[in-house]
């Protein structure tokens, strides 16, 4: 069938980006191919290994699954938005001190997936920030340091104040416990 | 991996929704399309046209009604896992959403999706099954309901009527006092249910079992009530021996199939394992 363009309209790490899409246009190729936004990487492309993953509306997503049209009037946060050398969001220091990527492919969606995830359970225990990160691959098996990684951010988020109390707003489930 | 074209439209109402399918003859509604999209990449499914429900809000929330608890066909998979009334009235059912994928599919995927996709390997099917689900679902005659009981047909096919739209899902609440869980053999790579074991039970003071419900998924063509399992309980004398006893049933009721992962018997051998996992906890006593 002919493919119809839609016009979207959505706001990127804080800027307001409007494109003539397909419908079919996956989320992923909108950030990467139409605004050059090669930070979110394409792993599996099969929703398994969430290199792909990026904030939309806060929450964390595999944009390998989400189409562009379904992103229109949302906001979407990729790690090109989340810091920058001088002022590195909290998870970015934390792969920083605690050497959590080594080849650092799956790092920008193991990133955002952190960062999603302290949004919605700002104290993790480390069996809940193992849970939050099985939607993530890392193949230099560098989960030790990741788990690390994203203890120190829970850390320095605590010590931050006004950005935790936002974020206690939506408090996870424990992990299911069992198998 | 591109999905083949299709048309896009965002309704605003269910009754839009109902409208557009029957407009459309290849359309789909596309809700947190966790289960639609990744088949689409791979042309398993070629909708022309998608109906994003994803807006409308009515079908979003949790409430509790007389003696069930009502959920909305939209509330994720992460929102039924974190809600109050969810984790203090079913907590099989919040053990289940807390299970389903990882955390970024949670945010996205719906239990009126899930339900609709009836992936036999799925988590919520067995909590479904277990507390008596009730589907409210528009169609062009108007609302109807529809019972969990039945609605299983096969892989990947449900007794939906066509161009209908699943509103909400309710769940019937166990008698005060019950105890419920989820438990679940995941596949080492996707994460699905190679087993997966919803339970409830009440043991009344003098240890007599009064109330059981226990269903399975992952391992039968379709997810199954555990009837004999229930029947081999009910009124009984709870003791480990009985446990044991009943838990041999566990794959009594299903269809159960073999595949490369686990063999027919292997896939059994867990109905059993996993039955009494989740028996042991519900009717564990103090």
């Amino acid at each position: 069938m002919e493919a119809t363009r839609m016009t979207v309209t959505v706001r990127v790490n804080g800027r307001e980006y409007t494109r003539a899409v397909e419908p079919r246009l996956l989320l992923v190729h909108f950030l990467r191919d139409e605004l050059g936004l090669t930070g979110t990487h394409i792993g599996c492309d099969t929703s398994q290994c969430g290199a792909c993953t990026v904030l939309l509306n806060g929450e964390a997503v595999k944009s390998c699954t989400v189409l562009a049209v379904q992103a229109d009037g949302a906001e979407v946060t990729t790690i090109e938005g989340l810091g920058d050398l001088s002022h590195l969001h909290p998870v970015q220091e934390g792969f920083w001190e605690k050497h959590g990527l080594q080849c650092g492919f799956c790092t920008p969606g193991v990133i955002m997936t952190a960062a999603g995830m302290l949004a919605q359970n700002p104290n993790p225990t480390e069996e809940e920030i193992r849970e939050g990160l099985e939607g993530v691959i890392c193949r230099c098996t560098g989960y030790q340091n990741i788990v690390r990684a994203v203890q120190y951010a829970a850390e320095k988020m605590k010590g931050a104040g006004a950005e935790t109390e936002v974020a206690a707003a939506g408090a996870d489930a424990s992990a299911g416990g069992d198998a | 991996m591109i999905p083949s074209a299709f048309a896009y439209e965002r309704v605003q109402t269910v009754e839009q929704a109902v409208r557009a399918l029957q407009a459309n003859p290849g359309a789909k509604l596309l809700a947190g399309g966790h289960s639609l999209i990744p088949l689409m990449k791979m042309r398993l499914a070629t909708p022309t046209r998608l109906v994003d429900i994803s807006g409308i809000r009515e079908l979003r929330g949790v409430w509790k009604k007389d003696d069930r608890l009502v959920i909305g066909a939209l509330t994720t998979h992460r929102e039924i896992a974190t809600d109050r009334v969810v984790r203090t009235h079913l907590p099989a059912l919040a053990e289940a959403a807390s299970r389903v994928g990882d955390l970024q599919v949670r945010n996205r995927g719906t239990i009126g999706g899930n339900l609709a996709h009836a992936d036999p390997s799925s988590d919520l099917p067995a909590v479904a099954l277990a507390f008596d689900a009730v589907f409210d679902v528009l169609g062009p005659e108007g609302m109807q309901t529809v019972p969990i009981d039945g609605y299983f047909l096969g892989p990947l096919v449900t007794a939906l009527p066509e161009n209908s739209v699943i509103t909400a899902v309710s769940l019937k609440l166990p008698p005060s006092g019950t105890r419920s869980t989820y438990v679940k053999y995941p596949h080492p790579a996707s994460g699905y249910a190679v087993v997966g074991v919803a339970a409830a039970a009440r043991v009344e003071p003098d240890g007599v079992i009064d109330f059981v419900r226990v269903a399975v998924t992952g391992a039968g063509d379709v997810p199954y009530r555990a009837q004999a399992v229930e029947d081999a309980l009910l009124g009984q004398h709870v003791s480990d021996d009985l446990i044991r006893e009943a838990a041999a049933h566990a794959a009594d009721d299903g269809s159960i199939s073999g595949d490369l992962f686990a063999s027919e018997a292997y896939r059994r051998h867990l109905c059993s394992v996993y039955v009494e996992r989740a028996l042991r906890k519900v009717l564990s006593r103090g």
